[in-house]
């Protein structure tokens, strides 16, 4: 079991953050603690898929070549570092799934035996982001309004101030 | 079907499914730069005008050539996003462009007297960046994409909504809760997509399907399916996860709340479709399961549970929302019956439900339109001063409790006919009860408009007043396209059973 958790250990923070998240959203009365809570369960989300792009002895994945050329001198390292790691590329692969078995293995023959980590992930979380913000940007405008029209941002006094409203407006 | 495939030049209709989502964005920013709503409207309605027409030329297309795969930006698939049009999409694609159309036309009236003068402009856009985050999740074939669709039109959505404060603070309430609730829909389904790309190391659906079949499904698959059909279950409002719905649709302006009703849950409803029929396979063991597990048995306690709620409403749209949430129940009992029929049904009263919500919210925005009623009680007396449209409702209100000579009625004879091929009596047993409810919330509001006498204002009865001719057009538009399509019922049936074959494999 120890050993299940030490492997995949990656995973743990992940979990408590989005647990941590969730709970929020749900026990906090406060609309802006909400909002908290739920930019942290995004993140972890976030986090979840930057963990998912390693590969274990992976370059950052920048074209070798490119940086040759451009003369940032960190070529030869490059090449010396892929040429070590090819062996663990295999076994990695086969420890870790098909998941990081098909870039890497694709990443390893195009690129001359440089193992890259798989950079599709953190491009799609850079868009999930964007998304994350947009959200709580609309959130905050929301609970800006919200304390314009009721007065507070607690849910109680919210629900107690519209049960009012209803009953005291009818006729 | 030639005409249709041809219609439009060869360089626009070769494009078409990169253009009908790419219009809609481009036109929702130039709405937000006219000087007023009445300009911004021109620019939405010709928007979603053009979408009618692409979605037509893309059914033509479809029939003509099968699925159709457009490559965006020349990037084959799997590694590029590939836009897939099949008959389920341009089934969905149709509902959204010309139910869309219809609500555009019919905003003007209705948006000049719910928003204030210098927010319509911005209004507009937010509807056209919704209308292109619908489309948009319709048409893509790519898993991630569908998240930031989804996105896209969310989280307008709770601009839209929230723009019902101008007559009701509660709006920004509503608006709020729904933000949450669906923010946390859609992480869990971008949860789901993420643990796909584990599983499988790709995006593209079609992609995914062929390899989930080739390696065989396993922890992580199955955790995807999870996490996927509850992130798009609180997005489609299936039963237990409906909570943000009633006041949302309450609250929100009427036009918004015609147009949500008619599209937004509707296509919530298709990704899940899509993501349980292409990319996890009916035939895999804990797919199955759950047809028959959750989604017939959550489905027949939504049809029941929610319509009980619907019928101890006081406000007529929360009324109207809950019964949305119980026709929501139907879809997903004809989905969990797995076969080809259960499925066609199912999706036939999608489309029948889009004519008669959007009928019967469009009523209710006419009656709150020229007396500024919402409540049950100040329904009384429309039939009288107001009968074009009380007409409209009752139309769309009979067509709801599945009365014979509407298109209600057609799709729950279908429900039906496929539960009874399944032998779920209980199922056939849970649709009449749940017809009987319905009877129960439409009488309420029926008998407030024609039995009760109008109000009486400084002893005088209230006056006849016509809605808006924009008003009254789309809305006798969609009141008799619920009769029509009960006698015409084949191109609707066709289109429902042919969307489900694409998705069974024809099976």
């Amino acid at each position: 079991m120890l050993e299940i958790l030490a492997e995949r250990f990656n995973y743990i923070p992940i979990i408590i953050l989005m647990m941590i998240g969730l709970y929020v959203v749900i026990a906090t009365g406060n609309l802006v603690k909400r909002l908290v809570g739920l930019s942290i369960f995004q993140t972890s989300v976030f986090l979840l898929y930057i963990t998912i792009g390693k590969v274990f002895g992976g370059a950052p994945p920048i074209l070798e070549d490119y940086k040759a050329d451009d003369g940032y001198g960190h070529g030869g390292e490059g090449e010396a570092y892929g040429a070590a790691e090819a062996g663990h590329a295999a076994e990695a692969a086969a420890g870790h799934g098909a998941d990081q078995a098909a870039p890497a293995a694709d990443a390893a023959h195009q690129a001359a035996e440089v193992l890259y980590s798989n950079p599709l992930p953190h491009v799609l979380i850079l868009t999930a982001i964007v998304v994350g913000v947009a959200t709580l940007a609309v959130g905050l405008a929301l609970v800006v309004r919200i304390r314009e029209a009721y007065g507070t941002i607690e849910d109680d006094a919210l629900n107690t101030a519209d049960y009012s409203l209803e009953s005291g407006s009818a006729e | 079907m030639q005409f249709l495939a041809d219609f439009l030049p060869a360089g626009v209709a070769m494009h078409a499914p990169a253009l009908i989502v790419v219009i809609p964005l481009i036109t929702a920013a130039l709405a937000a730069l006219m000087p007023n709503g009445r300009v911004a409207w021109i620019v939405a309605l010709i928007t979603a005008a053009a979408v009618a027409l692409l979605s037509l030329n893309l059914l033509g297309q479809v029939m003509d050539e099968g699925v159709i795969s457009y490559h965006m930006g020349g990037w084959a698939p799997p590694l590029g996003i590939e836009y897939r049009v099949d008959m389920l999409n341009v089934a969905l694609l149709l509902l959204v462009g010309f139910v869309g159309l219809l609500c555009v036309f019919y905003a003007l009236p209705s948006v000049a007297d719910e928003i204030a003068e210098n927010k319509q402009a911005l209004f507009y856009s937010a509807f056209l960046v919704c209308f292109a985050g619908l489309l948009g999740v319709t048409i893509t074939g790519d898993a991630f994409n569908v998240f930031v669709f989804l996105e896209i039109s969310s989280i307008s959505t709770y601009v839209l909504i929230a723009m019902g404060a101008g007559k009701d603070r509660r709006a920004l309430t509503a608006s709020y809760n729904y933000l949450i609730l669906g923010t946390i829909g859609a992480t869990f389904f971008v949860i789901g997509v993420g643990f796909l790309y584990m599983a499988t190391g790709t995006l593209n659906m079609a992609d995914m399907a062929a390899i989930l079949e080739a390696n065989g499904h396993n922890r992580v698959s199955q955790a995807a399916f999870a996490f996927i059909v509850v992130g798009l279950g609180l997005k489609a409002a299936m039963f237990p996860l409906h909570v943000w719905l009633p006041n949302a649709y309450a609250f929100a302006p009427n036009f918004v709340t015609a147009f949500l009703a008619s599209t937004a849950t509707k296509v919530a409803f298709y990704a899940l479709i899509r993501f349980l029929f292409s990319v996890f396979h009916p035939d895999v063991s804990f797919v199955e399961m759950s047809f028959v597990w959750l989604f017939a048995v959550v489905g027949t306690i939504a049809m029941v549970v929610a319509s009980l709620q619907a019928v101890f409403q006081t406000d007529a749209r929360r009324l109207l929302a809950y019964s949305s949430v119980a026709q929501v129940g139907y879809m997903m009992l004809g989905l969990g019956m797995g076969t080809a029929s259960g499925l066609s049904a199912g999706l036939l009263h999608l489309m029948n439900h889009a004519l008669m919500k959007g009928a019967l919210f469009m009523a209710l925005g006419a009656f709150a339109l020229n007396f500024g009623v919402r409540r049950i009680k100040d329904l009384a007396g429309m039939g009288k001063t107001m009968p074009a449209s009380a007409m409209a409702f009752t139309i769309a209100g009979l067509s709801l409790v599945g009365v014979p000579l509407t298109v209600g009625f057609t799709s729950k004879w279908y429900l039906v006919t496929a539960a009874l091929e399944r032998g779920w009596w209980w199922a056939v047993a849970a649709l009449m009860l749940s017809s009987l409810l319905a009877l129960a919330y439409v009488a309420r509001l029926l008998s407030a408009i024609w039995m009760d006498s109008p109000p009486t204002h400084h002893g005088e009865l209230t006056q006849r007043r016509l809605a808006p001719w924009m008003v009254l057009v789309p809305m006798s538009i969609l009141a008799l396209a619920n009769i029509y399509f009960f006698f015409h019922a084949d191109p609707l049936v066709w289109l429902a059973r042919s969307a489900a074959e694409a998705v069974m494999g024809g099976s």
